[in-house]
């Protein structure tokens, strides 16, 4: 307990509670004696002319809960926490207490991890127990930016379809969701110039078959190769290693209106997944990576 | 006699003088045991009727079964309490506030009517205390033999009877919290956990904790519980008027008391019906003599009125001399039974049982929550739709399985997308499902736009739960 600035704070509390408490007994011992029930006194005062108050004694075992109060004060605070930076003969601590919480929590649950862990992702991924434990877990730890039902956000990507930023195999998934990922963009405003900016975003949404300007597009296409085609790739189907979006398929992950892509060039974009491995531990990356898996698996029966 | 002594301390040590000794008396009155007198008479049968009346069903009730489960049940783990066809979840929770509103109304209501029926009858402190007097009479005697076997030093008789008493006291005690537990727990099961030592923590500690209360307030505490512990004892006296039923001796016809032959004509001797017997101050649980009147210590069990109507009858007297009457009556005022009070916390009364008694008969044993996505307003479908996110619970309250089916309105030309079609629940089992809406941003208002869901089972169109939600759309 090291809560208090000095020394002296800690007896500030320990040495008045302590003679509170010693002089509690000699108050009741003293005051213990007990006359035969009769009439009672009256305090001596009368209201409103006949109303007067009794003095009536405590029933003589009330004298009892006295002691008991002040045994069990001075137990207590020999077991608990209570005087100043005296800890107790037990220990007790509320950060012990979440500890033992957490130590049986993983004592009554681990097993049933270890065993999921134990089996191979894309058969986890078919168990129906497993991934009613692992919908309790997104839920708890993912839900709140990849939304409830794993279709994402703007900036958060969707789990439900088969694109992948950085790779739809279970090593991949397992390693987004351990160690994280940071995808970056960067800006080409001052680069591209206004114009150059339209023609490389006309060029892109012609890269998924949509409406566009040739033309333009054509001189986009320049500059794409200049610029884009490091990470994109020639074909603007993106790689998996530095998580560069496919720009063919009709997914945008920060939205697909025309000048939203062009602010995309524009400004850039950074998007980060945090590491959870470290908190969360192997076995429930691993049952959450089968969950990400399932997920994506059952967007391709459909 | 020393404890008497020591009240007076202060004097002895020659310090205060005896007007202080007045100022500052004893701050503790000694206990004076009372041996209530073995009684019997009209009075004494209905109490005994309504002990075990209501102990049959204490104890008898966790063992009943119903359907192959425990037909009363209140299982706090899973948070489902069950009584013979109902189960009620903690959504139902209305139903238990409207009990204990009824409870108390009841309790308003019977003692404006009729003074403390509660307390002489059905309270379980009288109750026990009355089943715990009848085993101490049964092994030390009654009240004379009590007394003197306490006056007797400690001889190995004494002890043997002493032991035994609180032997039987303690079993019953421990099959008491034995009972409550059975109540929390399944009975039959807790028996054998029981039996091989291996009672969870919690069980362990309320069958301990609840022997523990019986066996202390029922054979130790008995009426210094009702004197000084009990709130009710004390707040009835607001619910009293001239017109409430109480135990009274006549002062008028008794007085002035005194001893005479069964022979002597109490008119000539100066003397009212009062023989000063003081049976029914033998016989008073709270160790009180009624002949001093109304006293808040009285909790209307009526054992002096058998008592002294048994005294009356042997002497040839009418009965009544301390009977139920109202203060009206005995100042020879007529006594109104229908006070306004009376009528209104009849109606009350009438009108909450009625609610509730037509709440559980039309309950629906499903209910549905809808939990709106936090992390965006809304999304654009690439074909331009609006689309909203929805978590909802599925509760599934009935014994049965059921399949579902989800109907959205409020909205103009919704879809509903469900990731599972198949909206079966198990019986008493929770389901989340998400499920998405999506709206041509035409139809929409601009902001938020009011959707109902409604859940109804495909065998039994009687289980329908309705859900109000918003749509939140963009703002234009």
């Amino acid at each position: 307990m090291a809560d208090f600035v000095s020394e002296f704070w800690s007896w500030f509390i320990i040495i008045p509670t302590v003679i509170g408490i010693l002089a509690m007994f000699p108050l009741v011992y003293f005051n213990r004696g007990q006359k035969q029930s009769g009439e009672a006194d009256k305090m001596g005062h009368s209201w409103d002319e006949d109303l007067e108050e009794y003095n009536n004694p405590l029933p003589g075992w009330w004298l009892n809960l006295f002691y008991i109060t002040i045994v069990f004060g001075i137990i207590y605070l020999i077991l608990y926490p209570g005087l100043g930076s005296f800890g107790g003969v037990l220990g007790w601590s509320s950060t012990q207490r979440y500890q033992n919480e957490l130590e049986y929590a993983e004592e009554r649950y681990g097993p049933i991890f270890e065993k999921y862990q134990q089996t191979d992702i894309r058969t986890l991924a078919r168990n129906d127990d497993a991934m009613r434990a692992a919908e309790r877990l997104y839920a708890n730890y993912c839900a709140q930016c990849h939304g409830s039902d794993a279709r994402g956000a703007p900036g958060y990507p969707n789990l439900r379809d088969d694109n992948w930023l950085w790779g739809g195999e279970p090593e991949q998934i397992r390693e987004t969701i351990a160690n994280g990922r940071t995808g970056v963009m960067p800006g080409w405003e001052d680069a591209l110039g206004e114009e150059g900016l339209f023609n490389v975003t006309e060029y892109v949404l012609s890269l998924s078959g949509r409406q566009h300007d040739s033309a333009v597009a054509e001189k986009g296409k320049a500059r794409y190769e200049q610029l884009c085609v490091a990470c994109h790739g020639p074909d603007g189907t993106g790689n998996t290693a530095m998580g560069a979006p496919n720009l063919t398929n009709r997914t945008w992950l920060y939205g697909g209106a025309q000048k939203t892509v062009m602010e995309s060039i524009a400004k850039g974009r950074q998007g980060h997944m945090p590491p959870h491995g470290e908190f969360l531990g192997d076995s429930k990356v691993h049952l959450l990576s089968a969950y990400v898996y399932h997920l994506s698996a059952q967007h391709e029966q459909q | 006699m020393t404890r008497a002594a020591s009240s007076t301390r202060g004097a002895a040590k020659g310090k205060p003088s005896s007007t202080d000794r007045d100022l500052e008396p004893s701050l503790y009155a000694k206990r004076q045991k009372v041996y209530p007198r073995e009684v019997h008479g009209l009075f004494a049968s209905l109490r005994f009727a309504g002990v075990v009346a209501l102990m049959g069903i204490y104890y008898f009730l966790p063992w009943l079964q119903w359907k192959g489960q425990q037909a009363v049940l209140l299982d706090l783990p899973a948070r489902k309490f069950h009584f013979f066809e109902l189960t009620f979840w903690p959504q139902d929770f209305i139903y238990l506030t409207s009990m204990l509103i009824i409870a108390a109304l009841s309790l308003f209501f019977f003692t404006a009517l009729a003074g403390r029926l509660w307390c002489g009858y059905a309270c379980p402190q009288t109750v026990w205390t009355e089943v715990f007097l009848w085993i101490e009479r049964r092994i030390e005697g009654d009240r004379g033999k009590q007394m003197k076997l306490d006056r007797a030093p400690w001889s190995g008789r004494k002890a043997w009877i002493k032991g035994f008493k609180h032997f039987v006291w303690i079993a019953l005690s421990l099959w008491t919290g034995y009972t409550f537990v059975g109540y929390f727990t399944p009975i039959r099961e807790l028996g054998v956990s029981v039996l091989a030592l291996q009672t969870g923590p919690w069980e362990t500690f309320w069958l301990l904790f609840y022997g523990f209360a019986t066996y202390g307030n029922a054979g130790w505490l008995r009426e210094q519980v009702c004197i000084y512990m009990c709130p009710y004892a004390r707040f009835q006296s607001a619910m009293f008027d001239k017109d409430t039923m109480i135990i009274s001796y006549d002062r008028n016809r008794g007085e002035p008391r005194g001893p005479r032959k069964k022979s002597a004509d109490p008119d000539a001797l100066g003397l009212g019906a009062c023989v000063d017997c003081t049976i029914c101050v033998q016989v008073c649980p709270t160790g009180i003599d009624i002949r001093n009147g109304l006293q808040y210590e009285c909790i209307g069990c009526a054992a002096c009125v058998d008592a002294c109507d048994d005294v009356m009858d042997r002497m040839n007297y009418p009965r009544g001399l301390i009977r139920y009457t109202t203060e009206n009556a005995l100042e020879g005022k007529p006594t109104r039974v229908l006070r306004p009070r009376v009528v209104v916390y009849g109606l009350v009364l009438l009108a909450l049982l009625s609610a509730v008694a037509y709440g559980i008969a039309t309950r629906v044993p499903v209910d549905l929550d809808v939990i709106r996505d936090r992390n965006t307003l809304f999304r654009e479908t690439p074909e331009g739709l609006i689309e909203n996110v929805y978590t909802l619970k599925l509760l599934n309250m009935d014994r049965a399985d059921h399949r579902y089916s989800l109907s959205v309105s409020g909205l103009e030309d919704v879809t509903v997308r469900l990731d599972d079609a198949d909206l079966t629940v198990p019986a008493g089992e929770v389901r989340e499902v998400t499920v998405r809406l999506q709206v041509d941003p035409y139809d929409l208002e601009p902001g938020a736009n009011d959707v109902y869901f409604t859940l109804t089972a495909l065998d039994d169109e009687s289980l329908t739960a309705e859900q109000e939600a918003r749509f939140v759309g963009p703002r234009r």
